[in-house]
This record gives C-alpha cells, structure tokens and sequence, in this order.
C-alpha cells in the first residue's frame, strides 16, 4: 500500500485524490493509428491487473502523437516510424528529450483482391506499380485490368515508410514519388473495404490489420529471389522484406508507473498479445 | 421622438445593432485571421509552384491546382443533381400535394438534412461506390461522381426546405388571379408563383451549394482523395482530391507555423474566395430581379 501512494505520487503528477490508499493514476498514451489497436489492449489487460491504473489510449498517427508528446500533453508517443530530427530538435525546444523505445516489430502486407490471380510481386514491380510505370494487372501476370493503387494519406507513418522503403527501394538518393492518381485513403479500413470489392485494386496495409478474405502477396526482395508471405517467422528471421519496429516515446526517461508500465510490456504476458494482434513479437 | 426613448428601450436597440454588426465583425476576424497565417506562403512558396499540378506536401510539392478543380467539379456535379431534385421536390410540396401530404414530407425531408455526414460517407464507402463500379465499369468507384450524389442529396434537404418556404409565402391572390385568367396550373406555378419567389429560391440554391462546397467527411471518405487535375468533364467519374479534404487530412498532422501549414490556410483562403464570388453572384442577381420586379409593380 505504501508503495502505491509512493508510485502514484512519483509518477507524473496527475493522480486525483494523492495521499489515499486508492488514488488513481493516469497515463496518456496517443498516436500511430497502426498501434492503437495494440496499445488498447496492453491497456485493458494491464488495467484489469491494475485497479488503480487508467490509460487512455487514442490514435491519430504518428505525427499527431510526437506532436503531444513534444507540447507535453501525453506521456507516451506510439509511432510507426522513427522520430524525425526536426521533431527532436522542437522537443529540445521544449525542453524535453524523447527517449525511443522498440515495443513491438510489424509488416506491412500488400493486399489484392481474392479473384486476383496475382500472388507474387518482386519489391520493383511493387514500386513501379505504385509510381505509375505498371498501369494494367497483365504486366505483372494477371488479367487485362486496370490497376486501382491504394495508399494510406501522407500524414500516416505506414505511407512515408511504405514510401522510403518499397517505393524507393530503401535508396536514400531514389526521387521516386506516389503515381499521381493513386487514392489517398484516411483509413486502414477504407483500404480493406475497396480491396474487398474492387478486383483491380492493390493497397498495403499493417500485417494485423489484413482480414483473412484478402490476399496476401509473396513478396521477393530481388528479382530472382525467393518470394516471401508475411508472417510472424518471416518477419522474425528477416526473410520479409517489408518489416520495420515499432516505437513508443517518453519524454526523458521513463519514471514511475510510467516505467513499470513499459517494462510489463516488454514482458512475455504482453507479447503474447502482440502475437494475438497479428504484430510480430520483439522476443 | 429620440428623448421619448426610456434607456431600456436604449440599451436594447444597442444591442440589437450589436448583434447586426457581430457577424460582419466576425467574418471580417476570421478572413483577418486567415490572411495572417496563409499570405506568408508567397513568401516561402514560388508562385509556379503553388499554382501547379502537383500535390505532394511532404516532399514540398505544394500545387493546389488539381485541389481547387476537384472541389470544382464535385460540387458543379453536386449542384446539377441538388437544384433540378430540390426545386422540383419543393414545388411538389409547395403547389401540387395535398395538405396532408405536405405536412409528412416537409418534415421528412428535414430529417434527411439532420442525417450526419460521416454516415452518408459509410454508405458511400460500403454501398454506392461498388454499385457505381460495376454499373458504369469503372476501375474503382471512389470517384467525383460518387461525391457528388452524395453532396447533392447533402444540399437537396437545404434547397427543398428554404425554396418550399419560399414558394409557400407567395399570397394565395396571385395564384387565383392567375387561374382566373384561365392559366393552368403549370403555367401558373412557372409563370407567377416561382418568378414572385425567385430570390427566396436563390437563396436555397445558392445556400445548398454552399453547404455542398464546405462538406468534408463525405467527399474524403468517397472521393478517393487523389490530387488527380480534373478539367475534363470525364473526370467526374475519376477519384479527385477536394479542398476540404486535404485541409481535413492534413491540418491535425501538420507543424504549426510551417509551410504546409501556411499553405494549408492559404487553400483556406481560396475556398473562402470562392464562396464569397457564390454569394456575391446570387446575391446581385437577386437584387437585379428586386428592381425589375419593382419597376413593374410601380
């Protein structure tokens, strides 16, 4: 009991009724719509274990989440990509140090429509269907169709990553840009939803977001080389060319519930539930 | 006559004028305001740049042209389906129903206008644009079109609801003078009833509009939001990206104080223009059909 009062009086100032036994503690966690999901279920199962611990946990990208972070408004930023210099350089301003924290791995899936015939795409086809140099589904194998590309809007992580490393190539000098007509969609599900009943389209999405009545394509990273399907294994053992980590934030290093809230994550009773959610364990 | 005012009187005219002169203060803040945070873009962006076809703002390609035409044609589109539909569900109500009749579609009709625009969007996602793919054989049917029916059952409420209004107010004298000279009931509807309410149907018309080229949830969740240039009328059934989506998708993203972020307020800018010209355009043809009206009655 004692430690409780001590942890919610250490942790970050927001506990509501300080001093008594029960008193409650916050903790703000905001950001990639990629790990919302995930992050709501750290937060239910931590929380049930936890009387006294409440998290809340919203979405809005990567972007939106360091911004909070930077402007102090949450104590952990989850974001699919790596914090920018720029970013780091504002929080400095601020007078915050963001400090990364690897919680979870994730692949991004290339989905197709089940009537598609395609299953397999070198990364190059990939890029050069997205930047408009493959128009019609019969050059890389499949039937006379038109090619619909779906991508997530500029602002989500999943779309700059998916850009530097499938579009580029992973190439820091490659300009290659999004074909202007691709669909720019706001949502994880308004991409599974035109994937669903639009045969000629193509979008990408996180592996644990991608409902089995999709296909997924195996993916090779050269021309010649073996072709991969996304999967927990393939991504573990780095066969899956398109797997990144996945970060949450602190403002300086973590202190008080804070803390022991990210260190339980690390722990196996949390990485089941990344498993469960289709995401890819870091142990 | 202005000692006779006792002070109650006094403060509450003042008050009254007050609440007059608060919108013109307030729409004069709010362009101040966009002003201020979107000129600075000429100085950051060159003109070629921001008027090109290219939208790309995170590698600071910043064109707002394929913007400014997507939001063009979804609502033109928006506007041909609303005003024949709209005016014409008005007159039913209006000159042709029965009384009963009209007191069950009237409020029906304004019921629909209540209906939340994220929800018209979800039925766009999930039932009109596969039924406009295969229908039309399009490659996929996020596209202008799907927009703009959308957009278009969006207005038809507004313009059915102020144009009935309208219609409803013009005195029943006319309408029996009109019979009385033997004229039909279409001749009179078209000839006496709608031209005596014809400002009072602009108003709906460009009213509508107006709520057709601000709407934001609807047209990102159905347009497909490609920065595709539309000045072919062909590219009403291809996916285009609107004004008010880009700032929708990108403002909650973007570094305060930034270029994106300026040119974001600087497409504000535009879009405000823009429905300053439709009111402006209405309102003077309004006033030009008072006069003649008028000179006539004189």
């Amino acid at each position: 009991m004692f430690l409780f009062i001590f942890l919610s009086l250490s942790a970050c100032g927001r506990a509501s009724d300080e001093g008594s036994a029960e008193a409650t503690t916050y903790i703000e966690n905001k950001g990639s719509d990629t790990i919302v999901n995930l992050a709501l279920a750290w937060a239910e199962h931590y929380q049930a274990a936890h009387q006294d611990v409440r998290i809340s946990v919203t979405g809005g990208g990567s972007g939106t989440g360091i911004a909070a972070l930077i402007n102090g408004t949450v104590d952990l930023a989850n974001a699919s990509r790596q914090i920018k210099a720029e970013e780091i350089e504002q929080a400095e301003a601020n007078g915050i140090e963001p400090v990364e924290h690897v919680i979870a791995r994730d692949a991004i899936a290339v989905i197709v429509n089940p009537e598609n015939p395609v299953s397999r795409l070198t990364l190059q086809q990939i890029s050069d269907i997205y930047s408009g140099k493959i128009d019609n589904w019969q050059d890389v194998g499949g039937e006379d169709r038109p090619i619909v590309r779906l991508s997530r809007e500029t602002n989500s992580g999943t779309h700059v990553y998916f850009l530097e490393t499938v579009l580029r190539l992973g190439e820091k000098k490659n300009k290659t840009l999004f074909s202007m007509d691709t669909l720019l969609l706001p949502s994880s599900e308004g991409i599974v939803a035109e994937v669903r009943q639009n045969p000629n389209a193509i979008g990408y999405d996180g592996l644990g977001y991608v409902p089995d009545d999709l296909s997924m394509i195996a993916i090779a990273a050269k021309p010649g080389g073996e072709y991969v399907l996304p999967a927990v294994e393939t991504v573990n053992n780095g066969a899956y060319p398109i797997a990144r980590d996945l970060y949450m934030y602190t403002a300086g290093q973590p202190t008080g519930i804070v803390k022991v809230y990210l260190d339980w994550i690390m722990e196996a009773e949390a990485q089941e539930i990344v498993a469960e959610l289709g995401f890819v364990p870091i142990r | 006559m202005k000692k006779s005012l006792t002070w109650r009187e006094y403060v509450i005219t003042r008050a009254i004028k007050v609440s007059g002169y608060s919108a013109i203060v307030f729409v004069g803040l709010i362009f101040f305001f966009l002003l201020r945070e979107g000129l600075p873009v000429f100085g950051e962006v060159p003109i070629s740049t921001l008027f090109n076809t290219r939208w790309y703002p995170i590698e600071e390609y910043y064109g707002i042209l394929p913007l400014i035409t997507g939001s063009l044609i979804v609502t033109i589109g928006a506007a041909l389906v609303a005003i024949p539909f709209g005016i014409g569900t008005a007159v039913y109500i209006a000159e042709v129903s029965p009384r009963w009749m009209r007191e069950v579609l009237k409020p029906l009709v304004e019921l629909l206008g209540g209906l939340p625009s994220v929800v018209l969007g979800f039925l766009g996602i999930l039932v009109l644009s596969p039924y406009l793919r295969v229908l039309l054989d399009l490659p996929t049917g996020l596209s202008a079109l799907a927009g703009a029916l959308l957009l278009g059952g969006i207005a038809i409420p507004t313009i059915v609801s102020i144009a009935e209004d309208a219609l409803d107010a013009v005195p029943r004298s006319y309408r029996e003078g009109a019979w009385a000279l033997g004229a039909t009931r279409w001749q009179t509807i078209w000839r006496v009833t709608f031209p005596a309410a014809k400002s009072g149907v602009l108003t709906a018309i460009m009213l509508g509009v107006g709520r057709a080229i601000g709407e934001t949830m609807t047209v990102m969740m159905v347009t497909g939001n490609a920065p595709v240039l539309a000045i072919l009328p062909g590219s009403i059934l291809s996916p285009v990206r609107t004004m008010t989506a880009t700032i929708a998708a990108e403002m909650g993203e973007v570094a305060s104080g930034s270029v994106h972020y300026h040119v974001l307020f600087f497409i504000g800018m535009v879009l405000f223009l823009i429905s300053l010209i439709v009111n402006i355009a209405a309102s003077s043809v309004v006033f030009r059909s008072k006069k003649r009206a008028e000179r006539i009655l004189s």
